[in-house]
């Protein structure tokens, strides 16, 4: 049963994270999921040390931490990926002071050995949530990619698109962080894009191989956590990496 | 035949826009009729990019823009438009960005003399020239009441800019469009507007290109340093 859980959240975790990922890598975006995702960290702490839901912590010092990116944009006007160093810096620094030492191994690499029916519910519904709104705002995105004025000509709300486009990637990083930890959520979003960018020739392909390939490394990552014992979130990259590696031989 | 009064499309009053205190343009007045071709010149920084993008909405302004059509299409000048590091776009999915069928999409094609084939070429990877023709389609392939093209030849070697105008000028005959374009092309004005808007920061001049364009209106516009553009027909 614990098995059958873990892989529907996996499969579905990990088809988010891909097909969402396949829009970030395009917007250049895909290693921000790694700071954002080790800013996840103090929450999955405090989650650990008060006892409620890791995504919960791990969502809220997310969105804390992208507020925070944004205010100190605004006040300083530094390129913002040199505050999400900042940022994420003190998340880290704050967290190591008062995790648990037992509690660091899963905080930092997932764990999906406590999973209850509800919490796999939950997360199958955001994580659709995730892809139907992506799927909304995929096209438009990428039109603000290629000019940002056509797309408002076209009547595009920039802003609007961009608040929604960063909330499924916070939720994106807090459903990842359960299955492969705080430290290694960027893997999820940008190992998938990546394998789909070397076999796909246009959008279509793209986002769906980012979908399916995402959702089939977590699903092979799980099926050899059951098998070898080896935490799930490293076997899920390792087959995220195996499926990259593959596509090599396959670029178009 | 009985002629029919033109209908004004967009009216433009007390237009004054400022970024950071310093003022970008100061009191501009026109208007624009259904069909008319309007060319905006001036020199760098004289605002025309800012005109156009008040115009559209797209910055704060004071004054009254008044437009009489919503269909509306707008091109940026060709390098402001990204071409590197996008997904694996294709020509054709970026048309159906904006919901058109394929044989409009086929149509438009032909009419601006691009091969079909290219519909399946990355979006990436078609060249400068063909890339003109293929936007200039985008905007027009929903059939927008109007254009408004900002310096959309910029890195066109001469003989191609040439093409671009009268392919433009084709659409316009064919579809009662209304243009607005900005340029730095004399030439350009001369044989395709029927009303010339110089600016400087503020209106300098506004009419009809052969009784506007004098030399003194020019030096104007342009500045003393600037050495009279001399327009010959072939």
């Amino acid at each position: 049963m614990k098995l059958v859980l873990a892989l529907i959240m996996g499969s579905f975790i990990g088809a988010a994270a891909g097909y969402l990922g396949t829009l970030m890598l395009s917007k250049r975006m895909a290693l921000v999921a790694g700071p954002l995702g080790h800013l996840t960290l103090p929450g999955i702490a405090l989650a650990f040390l008060f006892g409620f839901d890791v995504s919960i912590g791990a969502f809220v010092f997310v969105v804390l931490g992208i507020i925070l990116i944004w205010l100190f944009e605004i006040r300083t006007k530094l390129p913002m990926e040199a505050l999400t160093a900042v940022v994420f810096a003190i998340g880290v620094a704050i967290t190591f002071l008062f995790i648990p030492e037992e509690k660091t191994i899963p905080a930092l690499i997932g764990d999906i050995s406590q999973l209850s029916p509800n919490v796999v519910i939950v997360t199958v519904i955001l994580s659709l949530f995730i892809i139907f709104a992506t799927k909304k705002f995929y096209k438009k995105v990428i039109l603000v990619e290629i000019s940002e004025d056509i797309a408002k000509a076209e009547g595009i709300n920039v802003k609007k698109n961009n608040l929604l486009y960063l909330l499924c990637i916070a939720l994106v990083v807090s459903l990842g962080a359960r299955i492969v930890g705080g430290l290694m959520t960027a893997a999820i979003v940008a190992i998938p894009a990546c394998t789909s960018r070397n076999i796909s020739k246009n959008i279509f392909q793209y986002s769906l191989g980012g979908l399916i390939l995402g959702s089939l490394s977590c699903i092979m990552g799980i099926l050899a956590f059951n098998f070898t014992g080896f935490p799930a979130g490293l076997l899920i990259i390792l087959s995220s990496a195996f499926l990259f590696l593959i596509s090599l031989f396959f670029k178009r | 035949m009985e002629e029919k009064t033109p209908k004004e499309i967009l009216k433009v009053e007390n237009l004054s826009i400022q970024f950071n205190g310093e003022e970008i343009l100061k009191d501009i007045n026109f208007t624009v009729n259904q069909g008319e071709t309007l060319i905006i010149l001036g020199p760098n920084g004289a605002g025309k990019t800012t005109l156009l993008k008040a115009l559209l909405g797209l910055i704060p302004y004071k004054g009254k823009v008044v437009w009489k059509t919503k269909n509306i299409s707008y091109l940026p000048p060709q390098e402001l438009v990204q071409r590197k590091y996008l997904p694996p776009l294709t020509i054709e999915e970026f048309f159906k960005f904006k919901d058109v069928s394929d044989k409009k999409i086929l149509k438009i094609f032909k009419e601006v003399g691009l091969d079909p084939l290219l519909l399946k070429r990355p979006f990436s990877a078609i060249s400068t020239g063909q890339f003109q023709r293929m936007i200039i389609a985008w905007a027009l392939v929903d059939d927008p009441d109007v254009l408004l093209f900002d310096e959309i030849t910029y890195g066109i070697d001469i003989g191609g800019e040439e093409t671009i105008y009268s392919l433009l000028h084709r659409f316009w005959e064919q579809r009662n469009l209304t243009i607005l374009l900005v340029t730095h092309d004399l030439n350009v004005v001369y044989e395709h507007a029927n009303n010339v808007l110089c600016l400087n920061k503020k209106k300098l001049c506004y009419g009809k290109p052969k009784r506007i364009l004098t030399p003194k209106n020019l030096r104007e516009v342009y500045g003393t340093g600037v050495k009279f553009y001399k327009h010959t027909h072939k």
